[in-house]
């Protein structure tokens, strides 16, 4: 894979922008320009440049890599040492980042099982909206020095500092994966995915597509087996293109047109019953939909489950994300502790 | 300074006279948490029994700028909930109900006061329990280990607190009531909840906690393997996590640690050895099995000269026991120990501990280690006789030389017992200026007027410029307006 260093450059051009008070727009792989709200910065602040990997050490279950590093680079340098990255990303067609995917905080099927994005993420170097090279977590498995910036980074959609690396936890790849296929409604799948919740197997994804619940057995291969022969259900030989695609958002159910919301929730709330299409992942705490319903109505049914909604794609930049009015202000705050001009990403994630 | 008398007055009104604490005798009880080198008598103490009165009692402390300390259970290591000189106390031990266990959404929610052991005992008759598991869990409260983002021996396998933690409740120094997370695994924005978890009651105080519970796995297997070397013991460690195995617990204890527990529970240990790793596995039997195979082939190469399978139940036990007991056997044969609790990248094991030998046999003082190998976190025991005029100002130098090895090494001063009022020092080594001054900001955007457990866990920028351990970046003074000593 590409190396490259631009930390110097990025840094400069963050210090210009602290000068003229000029806001940067940060772009990596550019996969996700769609997620969130509208950024009103027009200049470009570059990171697909600033790639490579730093250290990795398979002993350590740690790699650190530069930001601009595509996420498919990252997986085959890991695979080839059996591991990877636990949280399942999507790569987007190989145009993923290693800082996009963390600056959105994106995790895969694997996620109820292994972790988030920022459960992985162990330190990071930033700049900040001052222009400062920062240091905060590490390179090691525990690590409670300090405020828990790095964790805080994941998810803030850029608007905290440039991510210029990251280090992240990796697991080992499991040895077996099998898929196990129930046709049945949705109330039925859901209350099928708790029940096995609850109960000790070696699960790494439970989803449900509209019609069939698949879920995913993974570890040693004998114990992989066995699970299955108790759980009955058919094995899905297309389980893993299944996954991949889920992953990747590239089922059918996501190319339908319309807009796309997605609602994190108790995984054992009862049916939304929203006007729509629908599909559930993480073993129903993440339940996407494709509604014109309004999007006060998909809010209002998130919270009294006490989730929430996203406007993931195609619905109103204005109306993508909802904080309570404490929160919003806390939030703003926050912001304005590690960016105080403004600079990074505006309208991105407060609109 | 005393406290104003009308805050005091306040503070009774709101509570009753039985939950405000002033007279000197049981203040004292609130003097220190579980490091007792670190002492001062709380002005007041206050003992909240719902979360509206803790939003109260907040918004009285901002009106009469009152600085105040939350304090759990008291078990912390690091001095985190040691009162401020002219400050309150606000005890959360009073809400220690469990509001619910959810096996359908595998979580339970609970008060700050709630004792870590009691969520899994609560959790059980559901085939749930609650991970994280600091050694102190028969006292430990979760509202302290949420504050700490506290460890325990099978972090490697299932995280920390903030990997179990869905929601809290966290009351700001202006008295709202913030929920951060929410019923699903993440939340809206900024992950808030990630910051406030490990932030050691700096940012505001948690009054509800929702957990997430964990299956019980239907088999665990323990291995205890024997070596005549640290090194070799080191090198077997890396060898298992490279191999892909993912032990539920991995932990080492040297000479010192295995001759200290032996003598006390009795547990069975090679006294000989230099060295041994308990390796707990865990799951479906098929997997303990397969797993069990492969970590036994990994220790026979790495050079154990003992490997012990524990037969049963009741053997697998005794193999813990030693390594559960080891604090206090520790403590029979010193008449004080300062535990410490730095993390280092694994491979710098046998070099870590080798340079800590020399560094303790240079200040006349002994080290014991016991520690959690799998993910590299060191408990090094330093002993010491609390009696004996400079013995503990000894130690208290060998502790920060250590910490500072540790960072040295690329890791970090502290794994999972919080920096509180100990390691101050040690984080001026661990971070530059710039990033002391970043802290310093993102505390003040939860609390303005730094009335929260202040003076903990981040330094000033003046306390490591009088330490002169202030790192200095490029050759450029950071902050050249700050006065210096």
């Amino acid at each position: 894979m590409r190396d490259r260093d631009n930390e110097l450059q990025l840094q400069q051009q963050v210090s210009r922008a602290v000068e003229t008070g000029g806001a940067l727009r940060i772009v990596g792989g550019n996969s996700k320009a769609f997620y969130g709200g509208h950024c009103t910065a027009d200049v470009v602040l570059n990171t697909a440049d600033h790639c490579g990997v730093i250290d990795y050490e398979p002993s350590e279950l740690v790699i650190t890599a530069r930001a601009g590093s595509r996420v498919t680079d990252i997986a085959e340098i890991l695979a080839g040492h059996r591991q990877m990255l636990g949280f399942e990303p999507p790569d987007f067609a190989g145009q993923a980042t290693v800082g996009g995917t963390f600056a959105c905080g994106f995790s895969g099927p694997r996620r109820p099982f292994a972790g988030s994005a920022r459960d992985f993420m162990l330190g990071c170097k930033i700049v900040n909206g001052q222009g400062q090279i920062l240091n905060f977590g590490g390179r090691v498995m525990k690590n409670v020095a300090g405020f828990d910036v790095s964790r805080l980074m994941v998810g803030a959609l850029g608007t905290l500092g440039v991510l210029l690396e990251a280090s992240l936890r990796v697991l080992p790849l499991p040895e077996a994966d099998l898929t196990l296929a129930y046709a049945c409604t949705e109330q039925k799948a859901l209350s099928k995915m708790r029940q096995l919740a609850g109960q000790p197997w070696p699960l790494s994804a439970m989803a449900y597509d509209g019609e069939c619940l698949r879920i995913r057995l993974s570890g040693a291969e004998t114990a992989v087996l066995a699970a299955a022969r108790q759980l009955a259900g058919d094995v899905d030989q297309k389980g893993d293109r299944f996954w991949h695609d889920l992953r990747e958002q590239r089922l059918g159910f996501f190319q339908l047109p319309g807009p796309l919301w997605r609602i994190s929730i108790a995984p054992g709330a009862p049916p939304l019953g929203l006007a729509g299409r629908g599909l559930l992942d993480w073993g129903g705490a993440l339940r996407w939909i494709n509604t014109d319903m309004p999007a006060e109505a998909i809010h209002a049914v998130a919270a009294a489950h006490g989730g929430h909604a996203i406007g993931y794609r195609g619905t109103d930049k204005a109306d993508w994300l909802r904080l309570d009015s404490g929160l919003l202000g806390l939030q703003q705050n926050i912001r304005l502790a590690f960016d105080p001009l403004n600079l990074f990403n505006p309208g991105r994630l407060f609109p | 300074m005393p406290l104003p008398a009308a805050f005091v007055q306040q503070c009774r009104a709101l509570l009753g006279v039985q939950q405000v604490i002033s007279d000197p005798e049981s203040l004292r009880v609130y003097e220190c948490d579980a490091l007792s080198a670190y002492r001062q008598v709380p002005e007041l103490v206050v003992l909240p029994e719902s979360v509206a009165q803790v939003q109260v009692l907040l918004k009285l402390c901002n009106q009469y700028g009152v600085p105040v300390v939350a304090r759990g259970a008291g078990t912390g290591l690091s001095g985190g909930s040691l009162p401020v000189a002219g400050g309150v106390v606000l005890g959360l031990s009073k809400m220690k109900r469990i509001l619910a266990v959810d096996p359908v959404n595998c979580c339970a929610t609970l008060q700050p006061g709630v004792r870590n052991l009691a969520i899994s005992e609560a959790a059980r008759p559901h085939g749930l329990y609650y991970a994280p598991d600091p050694s102190s869990q028969i006292a430990c409260s979760i509202g302290g280990n949420v504050a700490e983002n506290a460890g325990g021996v099978h972090c490697l396998k299932y995280g920390l607190t903030v990997h179990n933690v869905l929601q809290i409740k966290l009351v700001t120094l202006d008295g709202q009531l913030m929920t951060l997370g929410g019923s699903g695994l993440d939340m809206p924005g900024y992950d808030v909840l990630a910051l406030a978890i490990g932030s050691e009651g700096l940012l505001g105080v948690v009054v509800e906690i929702t957990v997430r519970l964990l299956p019980v796995q239907p088999q665990t297997q323990v291995l205890l393997a024997a070596f005549a070397g640290v090194e070799q013991a080191g090198a077997a460690v890396a060898a298992i996590i490279a191999d892909g195995l993912m032990p539920a617990g991995l932990e080492l204890m040297d000479n010192a640690a295995i001759r200290a527990t032996e003598a006390f529970v009795h547990a069975g240990y090679p006294v000989d050895a230099a060295a041994i790793l308990l390796c707990e596995l865990d799951g479906l039997p098929e997997q303990v099995a397969a797993d069990s195979r492969r970590a036994i082939g990994l220790l026979q190469n790495n050079a154990a000269v003992e490997i012990r399978t524990a037969s049963d139940e009741q053997e697998r036990k005794r193999f813990w026991a030693g390594r559960k007991a080891a604090f206090p056997a520790v403590g029979r044969i010193a008449s004080d120990y300062y535990c410490m609790d730095g993390t280092i990248p694994r491979k710098q094991l046998a070099h870590v501990l080798q340079r800590i030998g020399t560094m303790a046999e240079a200040c006349g003082l002994s080290v014991v280690n016991v520690f959690h190998a799998g993910d590299g976190n060191l408990h090094p025991l330093i002993l010491y006789d609390a009696n004996r005029a400079g013995d503990f100002e000894k130690a208290e130098v060998l502790g920060g030389q250590i910490l500072e090895l540790c960072v040295a090494v690329g890791g970090t001063i502290t794994g999972e017992h919080g920096v509180g009022h100990e390691k101050l020092g040690q984080m001026c080594v661990q971070f530059q200026a710039a990033e002391l001054a970043q802290f310093h900001r993102l505390k003040q955007a939860f609390d303005p007027l730094g009335l929260l457990n202040p003076g903990k866990a981040i330094p000033t920028l003046h306390r490591c410029a009088e330490l002169g351990r202030l790192h200095v970046h490029h050759g450029q003074l950071p902050h050249p307006e700050l006065e210096r000593f």
